[in-house]
């Protein structure tokens, strides 16, 4: 079934195995195998994500505690982008709407925050929100004709969008800042935190409660009939799915994680112009989502880090090599380019997919395989279950 | 009022270009329902060869018969080793392989030729014609566009009305696993539509390259000007190709004019959701028989 992506979260197959494999009775007596099988994450989804996103928070906090400055500010970028990805992986991977816009959406996230911070004294968790909510409304009004859309089709309309919407900024260059742009101000840091490590933290933050949403979103009603959506319209339709809505709502939700993201951005870079927001950068985005693993949200975390790090790294290859400026500042994007076309036809689950089947290759070989297919009340179970979470509208 | 007919001049001119790389998008979709992203990028590429080909003192014409050659292996090329691997996997494939093609071609030249926009010869003269005493917009070169274009057309036209082979390229295209079963060799005609969009790419590229500002990044907007010409066309028919490219250029050039240049993608963006919302598939194409 190469069409078929792995649709849902990363942690779903191992809660899902846990609640067949342990059913009613809990089982500490069961002769599991893989040590992944031993890890007893709560069973609640909310408080299973929460506790995941808390020990991330503890591990980044650490971690930046530990980096320098500018260390902290690519962090920082990696949370933001892991954002837009996160938010462009569930339209794309989930619910099956490709979005080569996805830069537009940032754009105009970064453009409300900017002209916020410019124009009100408004507090500063209420215009990131506002940010968000422009984008969205954004995508309400390219998600409607949108769902009457094939792939195709979209991603050509989306592409426009990308072109479309920059010059806007310079067409009215008094409000929006011309090719100066608009400059932003991240809030001041409490106590002796350095600027770049709170900018670092907020973003972290709004990467992780992003992240936790979209995975309660993707274990939820919405999530189901998302992939519903995406893997047969009319079966869909026939099981009572509002096709037309899903669509419209997951390119709502998309667009205002690239909002939160492009807002982040215009934070990072303390000034918003129209130079941040190229065509690459939407192309940028969908690249390393699929490079990530289309449709999950763990795999998002690769794409982001090589979003930020890839450039970096090629510099350096460059550099290493001898290449001259004109080559080295465009070998990021042929690397990306070519990697993106590798992926896709060699390997379309991505990185993350890629580990999946290590894992699962890992977790049936390795320790009492035997004793595990011993255990026959067990058999039938994963199987259904797994049947019911796929295809259950 | 001048100004109107000189803006409408100047859309027909345009549009004619559209029609160009619409109708290589038409063709590839044709034959094998893909909308080819890296079109306005191979286009990009192949003009850049005509690029270095001229100033290496190549004469105009033998260039721009060797650039429409190039752009049909080209063509040839892309499909084969990277859009056959894709066949019979989900639709987005496609699309996110030859967006990846548009990346590569577009940093490939921008590492080669630097970022900065050239100046790329016209074949005739681009000073506007007099008609009694005005100078209108419209050029001895613009006259070379749309001559160019339209024998384009023409030959397509005939190519897949009048020809055995034109008749199997349909066939294929229409119903491929008959096709196969009746003897026809469908892979090469696939194939064939790909190389012949090359063909309708490069001369896209060697006519806008003139008048824009010709650089890596030049056939972004006219790639996309295009899509909205071939979807409001119906993205099947060659015809449809050249009316939809019409209609884009002449509102193109009448946003620019009127509001601004900076203003065309966007108004062209507006063009392409009402099209999509009034008429799914296009003016030209045929309704479906059955939508479930």
């Amino acid at each position: 079934m190469p069409d078929r992506r792995p649709g849902g979260f990363e942690m779903t197959q191992v809660a899902h195995t846990q609640v067949s494999s342990g059913g009613p009775t809990p089982s500490n007596d069961r002769p599991d195998g893989a040590w992944s099988r031993r890890i007893r994450l709560p069973q609640q989804p909310m408080i299973r994500h929460l506790t995941l996103a808390l020990c991330a928070a503890a591990i980044l906090y650490f971690v930046t505690s530990a980096l320098s400055p500018y260390n902290d500010f690519l962090v920082g970028e990696i949370a933001l982008y892991l954002i837009a990805l996160a938010g462009l992986s569930l339209l794309t991977g989930v619910n099956g709407q490709i979005s080569l816009g996805q830069g537009a959406f940032m754009a105009v996230g970064a453009y409300t925050m900017a002209l916020l911070m410019n124009h009100t004294q408004l507090n500063f968790v209420i215009e990131l929100v506002t940010a968000v909510g422009s984008a969205a409304v954004l995508g309400l009004v390219i998600g409607i004709p949108a769902t009457r859309l094939k792939g195709p089709y979209l991603a050509g309309m989306t592409l426009l969008l990308a072109l479309a919407l920059p010059p806007i900024a310079d067409k009215w260059s008094g409000t929006f800042g011309g090719d100066q742009g608009l400059t932003t101000t991240v809030p001041t840091a409490p106590g002796t935190i350095n600027p770049e490590q709170w900018l670092a933290w907020i973003e972290i933050a709004g990467a992780l409660l992003t992240l936790v949403l979209l995975a309660n979103l993707l274990r939820s009603r919405f999530g189901r009939s998302f992939r519903a959506v995406r893997d047969d319209e009319i079966a869909a339709s026939l099981a009572g799915v509002h096709i037309a809505r899903t669509k419209v709502t997951a390119f709502v939700i998309s667009a205002g994680c690239a909002g939160l993201a492009g807002a982040f951005l215009g934070l990072s870079t303390s000034v918003v112009n129209t130079g941040e927001f190229p065509l690459t950068l939407s192309i940028q985005l969908l690249a390393a989502m699929v490079v990530g693993g289309t449709g999950t949200l763990m795999g998002m975390w690769w794409g982001a880090i090589l979003l930020v790090y890839l450039p970096q790294w090629s510099t350096s290859l460059s550099g290493h090599f001898n290449l001259g400026n004109g080559v080295s500042a465009y070998l990021a994007i042929i690397i990306f380019g070519t990697v993106l076309i590798v992926v896709m036809i060699v390997a379309p689950t991505g990185i993350q997919g890629g580990l999946r089947w290590i894992w699962g290759r890992a977790s049936r070989r390795w320790p009492r395989v035997v004793t595990r297919e011993a255990a026959p009340p067990s058999t039938l179970e994963p199987l259904s279950s797994r049947h019911f979470d796929d295809s259950d509208g | 009022m001048s100004l109107f007919i000189n803006y409408t001049l100047n859309g027909i001119t345009e549009g004619m270009i559209f029609a160009s790389l619409a109708l290589a998008l038409v063709l590839i979709f044709r034959a094998t329902k893909i909308i080819n992203f890296a079109q306005g990028a191979m286009a990009m590429m192949t003009t850049f060869i005509a690029f270095s080909l001229l100033s290496h003192g190549l004469g105009y014409w033998w260039t721009f018969v060797l650039v429409l050659a190039i752009g049909f292996v080209f063509g040839a090329l892309v499909e084969r080793v990277l859009i056959r691997p894709l066949q019979g996997k989900s639709e987005l494939n496609p699309v996110i392989v030859t967006i990846g093609l548009l990346v590569v071609l577009e940093g490939i030249a921008g590492a080669i030729y630097g970022n900065a926009s050239r100046g790329f010869p016209a074949a005739f003269s681009q000073s506007g014609l007099v008609v009694g005493h005005t100078k209108i917009a419209f050029s001895h070169f613009d006259v070379f566009v749309v001559v160019a274009v339209l024998v384009l057309m023409g030959a397509n036209l005939v190519l897949f009305r009048a020809t055995s082979l034109g008749l199997r390229m349909r066939a294929s295209a229409f119903a491929g696993e008959i096709s196969r079963l009746l003897g026809v060799r469908v892979g090469i005609l696939l194939t064939l539509g790909w190389a012949l969009a090359g063909v309708a790419g490069a001369l896209a590229g060697m006519l806008v390259a003139p008048t824009s500002s010709f650089g890596p990044y030049f056939m972004d907007l006219i790639l996309i000007y295009g899509f909205t010409a071939a979807v409001i066309g119906g993205l099947e028919s060659p015809v449809g190709a050249l009316v939809g490219g019409l209609i884009t250029g002449l509102c193109t050039s009448y946003v620019g004019g009127y509001l601004g240049s900076g203003l065309q993608p966007l108004g062209a963006l507006v063009l392409l959701m009402v099209a999509l919302m009034a008429r799914p598939e296009g003016i030209f194409a045929r309704p479906p028989a059955r939508r479930v």
